[in-house]
This record gives C-alpha cells, sequence and structure tokens, in this order.
C-alpha cells in the first residue's frame, strides 16, 4: 500500500499564522505563567515555586484585595449580562421589525460608542456625570428630579455600577449586531409556516426567533465574560489605577496592573503581577470551558 | 576588492569624524518626566549653559509623567537611555542606583552646596553615597482668594480654630464654595490634605523620624489628628466633592468659585495664568496660637548621572552647573514653585512664590511623611494614605479607625513597627 504523500501545503498556508500567533500570544503567555514561579531576592531570579499563589491566596493583605477585585468583577459582569444583553436582544429585536423606518440611522448610531476609544467613554461620561460642570445634575434639575442627583462615580456605593453602566452603553451595540444578524438569517418560511399555526406577533420572537438565536446568545455570553474579566482600560480611564473610592471599582485588570508595573511609590512586582495574570488566566479558562462544555455541546441547532 | 577597500575607507572615514567630533562636540541628552517644562529648557536653561560651555550640546528629551518610571527602565536595560537622568525621590531612584544605572556623585563640588536634607531624597539609606544632583522643592500650604477675603473682611488664620473660623465665614455668606478639592483622584487628600497639614501634629522631622525609628506609631494622637480635622473638611468642599477631580478643583478655585485651595508650590505658574483676582497664600495654621510651624518642603526633583553614558566628564560639567547659582536661579525664577534645595539665596520676582519660600525662615521644613523608607512594602503604605485620607474625608472611615489600618498595614512587613 503507498502511504499518502505528506500535504505540504497545509503547512505553508499555516505557517505565517502559527508563527505570528506563536510570536505574539502563546509564548509571552506561556512566559507570563512561568514568571508567576519566581521571585526576585537580592537581585537575582529565583524560582519559588507556588510561592506567590500561596502569598496571593493565603496572605490576607493580598487575597482581600484579589476576592474585592474578583468579586468586583463579577458584579461588572453581572450588570453586563442583565442589562447590555437583554437590551441587545430587543434593540435588535426592534431593528429587524420590517416596518420600522430609518432603521440603518438607528443601527449606526447604536454601534459607534463601540468605536470610541475608552478614554474618550470615560473622559466624557466623567464630564457628563460631573456634579460640578457635567450636564447631568442640569438635566435632572430641569424635570425636577434634583435631590436624586448624586456624585455616582464618586461613591462607594454606585461608582461601580455606574461604571458598568457606562461600560454597557459602549458596547451595547456587539450584541445587538450579532442578534440583529442571527435574526435576518431566520428564513421567512418558518415564520409563516408558524403563522398559519397560529403563531403572530410577540408569540413568533418568544417561540420561533428566540430559540434559533439561542447559539448567538450564548457567544454573546461568553464574549462579554471574557471581555469583562479582561477589563481595565475604561476603570483606570475613569478613577486611575487606585480604582478608588476605597477600591470599590478595583477589578482584577487594575489590580494586576497596579502590582505588576507599581503605582507612585510602589514598586513594580512582576513576579506578583504574573501571578495575578495567571489567577484571570484561568478564571478565563474555566469560564470558557464551563461553555465550551457544559452549554454549547447541549445546545441544539437548527438547520434550515 | 574596490568595494571592500571604499568600505574600509568609509568606516576609518567615519571613525575619525565621529572621535573628532567627540572631541570638540559632545550632545548630553537629558531623560525627564516634565514635558511641561520642555520650552524653558529649550529657550532659557540649555542657552544659558551652552553659552559658557562651548563643546557641550544639551538636549532635553522628556516624556509622559506617568509613564517615566516604565520608559526609563527598559531604555536603561536597553542600554539606549540619555546620559542624564531626572531622578525621582527616593526608593525609585534609589534602585536605580543599586541597579548601576545611576552613578555616584558623591565628589562633585557642588554637593558642598545642598544641605542633608536636601540632599536625603537622593542618598543611600546610610548617607553614604549621593547619587543625584537636587534640583527643587515643592511647598504645601493653602492659596486663597484674595479678593474674595477682602469681599468678606476675612484674614489670613494662624490657627486651626480661625482656620474653620473662615471656612464658616465663607460657607455662611454662600457665594463662594469655601475650598476647592475632591476625593476622586485620591492624591490631593493625602497630599494636599493631610501631608500638607500633618507635620504641624507630628512637629516635622522630629515625628517623622521617630516614625521610620519605630518609636511612634500612626495611631499616635500626632498622627491621628491630621485626620481629624480632616474629617472636618468634607461639609466645606462644595456638593458632590466625592466625584470632583483635580482639574475641576484647579478650575474651580481659577474660576473664582472657591475661596481657598489646598496647594502645592507647583500650582502658581498654572494658577498665574488662570486666574484673574489677586491670590495669597497661607502656610498650614497651627493647632494652638503660639506653637512652632512645620511645612512641607518636600524634595520633588534632581538629576543624575548615566554610568553607560560614553560622555561622563561633559556630563560631569553639566552636573556641577545644575549646583551652581547660576542655575538655581535661573530655575526658580522660570519656574515660581519650584524651591531651590542649594543653600544659596536666590531671589525670585514671582510675589506668591516669595510668600511660600519666605514660610522656610519661620517655619521647620519636612518632608512628606510616607516617602522615605515606608512605602517599601506591601501594603503600600502612600497608597494607604491616599486611600485612608479620602476615606476620612468622605466621612466613610473615622480618623482612629484609618490610623489603626494604616498601622497594621504598616507593622505587617516594617519590622521598627513590630
Amino acid at each position: 500500500m503507498r502511504k499518502p504523500p505528506i500535504r505540504w501545503h497545509i503547512l505553508v498556508f499555516l505557517a505565517p499564522a502559527v508563527l505570528v500567533y506563536t510570536a505574539i500570544m502563546i509564548i509571552p503567555l506561556f512566559n507570563t505563567l512561568r514568571l508567576a514561579l519566581f521571585d526576585e531576592v537580592d537581585r537575582t531570579r529565583v524560582f519559588v515555586g507556588l510561592d506567590n499563589f500561596r502569598t496571593l491566596f493565603g496572605d490576607p493583605l493580598w487575597s482581600d484585595a484579589f476576592w474585592n477585585a474578583l468579586g468586583n468583577n463579577f458584579w461588572f459582569f453581572l450588570i453586563h449580562m442583565l442589562v447590555q444583553n437583554p437590551i441587545g436582544i430587543l434593540l435588535a429585536a426592534i431593528l429587524s421589525h420590517p416596518r420600522l423606518r430609518f432603521a440603518a440611522l438607528y443601527r449606526t448610531a447604536i454601534f459607534v460608542p463601540t468605536i470610541l476609544s475608552f478614554v474618550i467613554v470615560g473622559f466624557a461620561w466623567k464630564l457628563i456625570l460631573s456634579p460640578i460642570w457635567g450636564i447631568a445634575p442640569g438635566m435632572m434639575d430641569a424635570v425636577g428630579l434634583d435631590a436624586f442627583f448624586l456624585p455616582w462615580l464618586g461613591l462607594e456605593g454606585t461608582a461601580l455600577t455606574t461604571l458598568a453602566l457606562i461600560s454597557v452603553w459602549q458596547f451595547v451595540g456587539i450584541p445587538m449586531m450579532l442578534i440583529y444578524a442571527a435574526l435576518l438569517s431566520i428564513p421567512e418560511e418558518i415564520l409563516e409556516a408558524g403563522e398559519c399555526d397560529g403563531i403572530t406577533g410577540a408569540a413568533a420572537f418568544w417561540k420561533i426567533k428566540l430559540p434559533l438565536i439561542l447559539p448567538s446568545i450564548g457567544i454573546i455570553s461568553i464574549l462579554t465574560f471574557v471581555g469583562n474579566f479582561n477589563a481595565f482600560d475604561l476603570i483606570y480611564a475613569a478613577q486611575g489605577a487606585l480604582a478608588g473610592p476605597n477600591y470599590s471599582t478595583d477589578i482584577l485588570g487594575t489590580f494586576m496592573y497596579r502590582t505588576f508595573f507599581g503605582f507612585q511609590l510602589q514598586l513594580g512586582d512582576p513576579h506578583m503581577g504574573s501571578a495575578i495574570a495567571s489567577a484571570m488566566f484561568a478564571i478565563i479558562l474555566i469560564g470558557v470551558c464551563i461553555y465550551l462544555f457544559g452549554i454549547q455541546t447541549r445546545m441544539r441547532r437548527y438547520q434550515f | 576588492m574596490s568595494m571592500k577597500k571604499l568600505g574600509a575607507g568609509l568606516l576609518a572615514t567615519t571613525i575619525l569624524a565621529g572621535t573628532v567630533a567627540s572631541a570638540q562636540d559632545v550632545t548630553l541628552t537629558i531623560e525627564s518626566w516634565r514635558n511641561d517644562d520642555l520650552l524653558l529648557w529649550q529657550d532659557v536653561i540649555i542657552p544659558a549653559f551652552e553659552a559658557n560651555h562651548p563643546g557641550i550640546q544639551v538636549e532635553f528629551t522628556p516624556s509622559a509623567p506617568a509613564e517615566y518610571n516604565a520608559v526609563l527602565n527598559s531604555k536603561l536595560e536597553a542600554g539606549s537611555a540619555g546620559d542624564l537622568i531626572t531622578c525621582r525621590p527616593f526608593d525609585a531612584s534609589l534602585a536605580l542606583y543599586e541597579d548601576g544605572h545611576l552613578a555616584d556623585l558623591s565628589d562633585l563640588e557642588a554637593m558642598s552646596n545642598f544641605s542633608s536634607v536636601a540632599q536625603s531624597a537622593w542618598q543611600t539609606d546610610d548617607g553614604s553615597v549621593t547619587f543625584c544632583v537636587p534640583m527643587a522643592s515643592v511647598i504645601h500650604g493653602f492659596i486663597y482668594n484674595a479678593d474674595a477675603f477682602a469681599e468678606l473682611g476675612l484674614e489670613e488664620p494662624t490657627t486651626v480654630d480661625e482656620f474653620f473660623a473662615v471656612l464658616d465665614a465663607i460657607e455662611e455668606d454662600g457665594g463662594y464654595i469655601p475650598m476647592a478639592m475632591g476625593t476622586n483622584d485620591q492624591w490631593e487628600a493625602a497630599t494636599m490634605g493631610y501631608n500638607n497639614i500633618g507635620p504641624n501634629y507630628w512637629r516635622g522631622e522630629e515625628g517623622r523620624l521617630a516614625l521610620i525609628a519605630g518609636e511612634q506609631s500612626l495611631t499616635d494622637e500626632a498622627w491621628v489628628a491630621p485626620y481629624r480635622q480632616l474629617a472636618r473638611w468634607g461639609q466645606y468642599l462644595g456638593r458632590g466633592f466625592e466625584a470632583q477631580t483635580y482639574p475641576d478643583s484647579q478650575n474651580l478655585f481659577t474660576l473664582g468659585r472657591a475661596a481657598i485651595y489646598p496647594a502645592g508650590s507647583w500650582e502658581i505658574t498654572g494658577f498665574n495664568a488662570q486666574a484673574d483676582f489677586a491670590m495669597g497664600a497661607f502656610p498650614p495654621p497651627v493647632p494652638n496660637a503660639g506653637d512652632e510651624c512645620y511645612i512641607s518642603d518636600h524634595t520633588d526633583i534632581a538629576i543624575g548621572l548615566n554610568p553607560a553614558s560614553p560622555n561622563a566628564e561633559a556630563a560631569r560639567t553639566f552636573l556641577e552647573w545644575v549646583g551652581s547659582e547660576e542655575f538655581a536661579t535661573i530655575y526658580a525664577n522660570a519656574l515660581p514653585g519650584f524651591f531651590s534645595l542649594s543653600n544659596f539665596d536666590v531671589a525670585m520676582e514671582d510675589p506668591l512664590a516669595q510668600e511660600f519660600v519666605s514660610w522656610r525662615g519661620e517655619c521647620n521644613s519636612t518632608i512628606r511623611s510616607t516617602y522615605q523608607i515606608l512605602s517599601r512594602g506591601t501594603p503600600n503604605l502612600e497608597n494607604e494614605t491616599w486611600n485612608a485620607s479620602a476615606q476620612v474625608i468622605r466621612g466613610a472611615e473615622t480618623p482612629e479607625e484609618a490610623g489603626q489600618r494604616l498601622q497594621d498595614g504598616l507593622a505587617s512587613w516594617y519590622e521598627p513597627q513590630q
């Protein structure tokens, strides 16, 4: 029997992507994981095994900050899941309505913030909500809600939620677009068949469209999860690296940044920083695995 | 063959040209985070130096303040850093010296023009080696709207009671926000709050050194009392101060909407340009009438030599000049609010800067309590002080709790406090 020839073209076509991805993603990732196992003693780098992780989880000084950041991160994620994605689906459902006028205008307007820089979004909202120059106090005053205005970004109880909602405002266009595309791909015949069986209006959405777009919602959820647990920019732009007030907006990204690069008089500690980065990586990996193996494999798919 | 010859010839001429050029003309590059001062260096300081030192050219190449430490470190590692390095005070520069990125400058003649307190920010812990030439310090105090004070018939307060009486009077009048400061960025609360008023309570250097030696603790009355005063500030800061940022506060003051601004002297240049009313300044009020006064006269900026520099000789010449009276006069007048650390009696023209520097004669100078040694560990005392000061002003933490928390954090890694 003849051995099948080696198919060189596969290697050749894969090589550029594999090389680039390895050089700028895989090697740095594993180097970070490796760095987490070292520490600096007397100006030389020594292997310390899992000591950095023992410090991170065992020493209350570190673990308190870590759990605080993780908890904040979950809250940040929860707000996105509860606000951003339902609103995104709702907007997509409205946009895909055949009789809506100016749909393209709305679609573009809602999507535009997504392409703005975090820095612009952070500063714009800081100004809007500023108790001194902002338009928010004036607008609330105009409708008689003056008494309800608070310096939300400066209060421990409200700062994180406010930032999460700003982030929702910025990114609501992404679930909207993905769901919108999924809704458009549902064939008319299915909806018409449903109509023949008496399923119209809202019922058609809940019984026909929603099950068909569930895989897209799954993808959006996992994108939101990864995005939120890697988040850093907005908090840094709006609240600075100390993530005030009183660390109430500190998420894993800002915690890692402060530790890795240092801040003000605090000198950077790349080894502890890498340990935190590794923990972030593990959390995201676990989340993605739960989704891939626990949810996506059980999701029912329909082919038209 | 001919190509080879040509190449060799070119190489030889380049080397020759290079050596000739370096014998005559050396270009020194300065690394700095003061990109605000770029024009000043290019137009005033460097021409003044080059006029008397033919053959040495200087180039000022600053980077953004927030990125300076990281950028500098990577440049030093890569060997592409400039000949002269602007030094942050204390540990950041000490670490550079220990890593061999700053040269020992103890033998520089100009060093004798600086007191030991001025040099302390750029020395090894035992004080045996100085590795940067001190350039300037900043002084803390309060800048006020003199027109508003005249309008309301107020005078500069000298004691804490008078200070609060003034604040009450401004609040009662209602035309001005009594004091412009926010807690959003946190550092003002610590730098312009706690470390501004604190030295009067912990008696400046005496308390600061006792804290480093472990003889006093952050739960002592002297260290908690400033927090007690800060806790009373909250009600005078205007609505929504919790979300007020540092630029917000500066603008509130320069637009004439706030009467008093807890300040660092570096604000003087900006305020002179922005404010169209008369300004005055008073030092932090003392707890009781007749108490000795203390000011935070913080060593902020210095300049050192990169040992890897090929132009060390020229760089040393420049550093000698930085330690001279000529430089001190140029710098202090070009940048009112950055005061020379040298022993020369530098004449300054800006009245506000004169007011600030006059306190050096009336009060005892000290530096910020958290900067030397005490912010080396985790948790970082400076960062925690930002947090605690903002918390206390917001009323989210009592002064006693804040002191206890800081003490616990410090004692967890700093042996003399254990």
